[in-house]
């Protein structure tokens, strides 16, 4: 059970961690400066869910693990974030397509999450849902305008999904893990939470004019540590420091 | 020099009145609303609980090592600052007081958030803190701070930041 729990906390956490350092990876680069400080501000709030989630998988697993050795000290195959969010930034178009899609599954999961029998689990979701509110609007908002701006900003935004779908499905995927912490009354039932996700996606993509592609090959993997070609640049970056300077505090 | 005072709840409080938030320095961490209870063992630690307004603040640690900083220099022999994350800081914790005080400071001040129309994407209606025209169009969800907006007057011209109701 604690076994389970350990795997299940560290998947919501290594999502947020992934996503957060590559919406980072804007920072300075952002196409107005209302919207550089905005992707930032919300790499911060994934980051503080993945620190959450981070700290108190360590403390499920019970090896003295702080928040800072599981995000830093582990190899890649040993991260369980999807494929999805670690996926490049591309043009703003597939940056926001990936949050978007993203959020849209994170705020249905987030709600659910807060009836949780775990009461940790329940309490930081309860925490995120408020922050996970505010990024589904404004990344829904950009979908419209993109989708329903001008001919190239139309493009870009059907490219971008057309390239992401394929990493969708793995968000909904059940295993042996998931199936035990449903039942034990500790993750929402996912079948649920993708119909809200489905609806969700519709409406948006029907305002902005967009196009749902099929539902065809879906990538997996991540769960059990494949990731893509991507996921060993990221954390090249992200535990430089850590790994050139063992323990150094700052 | 007055001789120490005991170290009371009441003194606590007192004291915690001096810790401003580090990133809106017009207002206090009592007035913010995020100490949730102070406790005073018989030793004369203290032990102040504190909640995050967001979860990725930086502001936090910088906030629980002031508040440890301003009761030790006060004589409090021992501090503990505890993190709690339920219940979820909610802006109506912020005090009236720290209300006037953000206004004044030029923040928008956050309204309430039984007006939840805000969180599901209607618009609400926000003063400009300069001049009080309600003239205002928001500019980007997303702030100079991780609770706040951004927002503009349509009248005196002026970008404003908005405490985002949570």
């Amino acid at each position: 059970m604690s076994n389970a729990l350990f795997t299940y906390t560290l998947r919501l956490a290594d999502d947020l961690l992934i996503l957060s350092q590559r919406l980072g990876e804007w920072c300075g680069h952002g196409p107005v400066l209302e919207e550089d400080i905005a992707l930032t501000n919300r790499a911060l709030d994934h980051l503080g869910e993945a620190r959450n989630l981070l700290t108190y998988a360590g403390q499920v697993e019970g090896k003295g693990r702080s928040e800072d050795d599981l995000a830093y000290l582990r190899m890649e195959r040993q991260y369980t974030n999807a494929k999805l969010v670690e996926q490049p930034n591309g043009d703003y178009a597939h940056t926001m397509v990936r949050s978007f899609l993203f959020d849209a599954y994170h705020l249905p999961l987030m709600q659910a999450l807060t009836k949780s029998h775990d009461a940790q689990l329940s309490a930081i979701a309860g925490k995120s849902v408020k922050e996970a509110t505010y990024h589904l609007r404004a990344s829904s908002e950009w979908i419209i305008r993109f989708g329903d701006g001008t001919e190239e900003s139309h493009q870009r935004a059907q490219a971008a999904l057309d390239n992401l779908w394929t990493y969708t499905g793995e968000l909904f995927e059940t295993d042996a893990v998931l199936e035990e912490m449903t039942k034990a009354g500790i993750a929402p039932d996912i079948a649920a939470i993708k119909e809200t996700w489905s609806k969700t996606v519709d409406q948006v993509l029907a305002e902005a004019t967009l196009k749902r592609p099929a539902d065809d090959f879906m990538m997996t993997g991540g769960r059990k540590g494949l990731h893509s070609e991507y996921m060993g640049f990221i954390l090249a970056e992200m535990q430089h420091v850590t790994r050139a300077y063992p323990g150094v505090e700052w | 020099m007055n001789a120490p005072e005991p170290i009371t709840k009441h003194r606590i409080l007192e004291l915690l009145d001096y810790v401003k938030d580090p990133e809106v320095p017009a207002i206090n961490v009592l007035e913010l609303g995020v100490v949730r209870s102070v406790e005073v063992e018989e030793s004369g630690k203290a032990i102040v609980t504190i909640t995050p307004t967001y979860t990725g603040c930086p502001a936090m640690d910088v906030m629980a090592a002031d508040i440890k900083k301003e009761l030790l220099e006060a004589g409090v022999p021992e501090v503990e600052v505890k993190m709690s994350l339920a219940p979820a800081w909610t802006t109506d914790w912020i005090t009236d007081e720290g209300k006037r005080k953000l206004k004044e400071y030029g923040i928008a001040p956050p309204e309430k958030s039984a007006d939840i129309r805000a969180l599901n994407g209607e618009q609400p209606v926000v003063a400009c803190p300069q001049c009080g025209s309600k003239n205002t169009v928001m500019l980007s969800l997303f702030g100079s701070t991780a609770c706040k907006a951004l927002w503009k007057c349509q009248d005196c011209l002026e970008p404003f930041d908005q405490f985002k109701c949570l």
